[in-house]
């Protein structure tokens, strides 16, 4: 009993030590990613054909998603702000708090959780398997540089779809809130538009938005391309990449999203 | 081939509704901003006080929204607030000796400046300061000057 305490506090902080040092070293290795990415830009940059292959997966196959989740994430704040509001007899202003809350904060939010589970799954995993199958490898061996023609057009193709999904899933947010609010609960239509038309600032509000979506892309994109690359080469470990792609991506958005609402609306 | 042409295509209208998604946000959503690009022309007016007055504030005049705030600064010789505003250039028939005060929207509203048009033939020009002014009021210096006023007549 009187050796077992020791010995477990000295495993613990192995344990933790051991984590901390992995957590920085993932993080180290991902900067260095990104560097080696942004550094062999050119070469798909003069390939757009790649990239727009990459939009078409990872933007148009993740629309129908994005779509209804835009849909019916307006409806229920319409909803929910009918049911609050209407208590201070306000229930006026709801276009203004579903677009609010969709351009602002959910649009950008929800739209970059979406897409780590559609689009980032898809990308961490097909790299993995690359990695699996030793593509990777047999395009080093014809002296084709996997991060040129894999990793950067998948990048890239990410960080140009986010912003425009986030667009269509406000969008599609507040024709939801409107379809909600206007017609089923019978708010007037004037008002809402007239309401939402005054509150909601074009740059403050929408290009914010949009703003975030355009870091929320780097990060979903950077982080799904990285984890695919460093997997282990198994089938076991393709899984475990995906799924810490996936976590790895939802928290950082989360944690990102905090403090870009910080810099962009905080100081005035 | 057909593969590729399927890809661009898609690709093509994925952007395209982006761009609607934009265009819907930008005019739809928001008030089309007329008053924030180039053409305009540009007035300035002093305050001793202005109250909560913030840039993008609105510049009214019979209630009508005309113009922005567009930047406030503090002169350090004649110790005044500068306001500067940009007014949109279908209105450049005001008159020259119309008067600008601070006023605020409601019991919690912002503030905003309100024109009170005059009577003059000339009409202000860009670059043009509003000489007659008058300062926002501000709550507490109007609650200690009632209680002030009270006491002295009471007395």
């Amino acid at each position: 009993m009187t050796t077992e305490t020791p010995r477990g506090l000295r495993r613990l902080w192995l344990e933790i030590g051991y984590s901390v040092r992995g957590f920085f070293g993932t993080f180290g290795a991902g900067q260095l990613f990104l560097l080696r990415i942004l550094v062999n830009m050119p070469y798909a940059l003069a390939r757009p054909r790649l990239i727009i292959k990459q939009v078409y997966v990872t933007g148009v196959q993740s629309l129908v998603v994005i779509m209804l989740a835009g849909f019916f994430v307006g409806m229920v704040l319409a909803l929910q702000g009918y049911l609050t509001l209407s208590r201070f007899g306000a229930e006026d202003t709801i276009g203004m708090v579903a677009a609010l809350g969709l351009v602002r904060e959910l649009g950008p939010v929800v739209t970059a959780l979406l897409f780590a589970g559609r689009a980032g799954t898809a990308l961490s995993s097909e790299i993995g398997l690359m990695k699996a199958t030793d593509q990777l490898s047999g395009m080093e061996m014809m002296a084709v540089d996997p991060i040129k023609r894999v990793v950067v057009p998948r990048f890239l193709g990410g960080v140009i779809a986010m912003p425009i999904l986030a667009l269509i899933f406000s969008a599609m947010g507040i024709f939801g809130a409107w379809l909600e609010g206007v017609i089923v609960l019978g708010v007037d239509e004037g008002a809402f538009w007239s309401q939402m038309q005054a509150q909601v600032d074009l740059r403050e509000d929408v290009m914010s938005g949009v703003i975030k979506s355009f870091f929320f892309g780097i990060a979903a994109s950077l982080l799904a391309v990285f984890e695919g690359y460093n997997c282990v080469p198994t089938a076991e470990g393709v899984g475990r990449a995906t799924t810490r792609a996936v976590v790895h991506t939802s928290l950082t958005v989360l944690v990102l999203n905090f403090m870009l609402t910080a810099w962009l609306l905080g100081g005035n | 081939m057909q593969q590729t042409r399927a890809v661009e295509l898609g690709t093509g209208l994925f952007v395209f509704m982006g761009i609607l998604a934009l265009f819907f946000l930008t005019t739809r959503v928001t008030s089309f901003d007329a008053y924030s690009g180039d053409d305009g022309y540009q007035l300035t007016a002093r305050f001793d006080q202005i109250g909560t007055l913030k840039t993008r504030s609105p510049v009214s005049i019979s209630g009508v929204q005309i113009g922005r705030v567009t930047a406030i600064d503090f002169d350090v010789e004649r110790l005044e607030a500068v306001v500067t505003m940009r007014i949109a250039s279908r209105y450049d028939r005001i008159p020259s000796d119309s008067d600008a005060s601070i006023l605020t929207a409601g019991i919690l509203g912002g503030q905003y400046i309100g024109l009170q048009p005059g009577g003059a033939e000339e009409f202000f020009q860009d670059g043009d300061e509003i000489t007659f002014t008058q300062s926002a009021v501000v709550l507490e210096q109007l609650i200690s000057k009632y209680l002030f006023g009270q006491g002295g007549g009471g007395d």
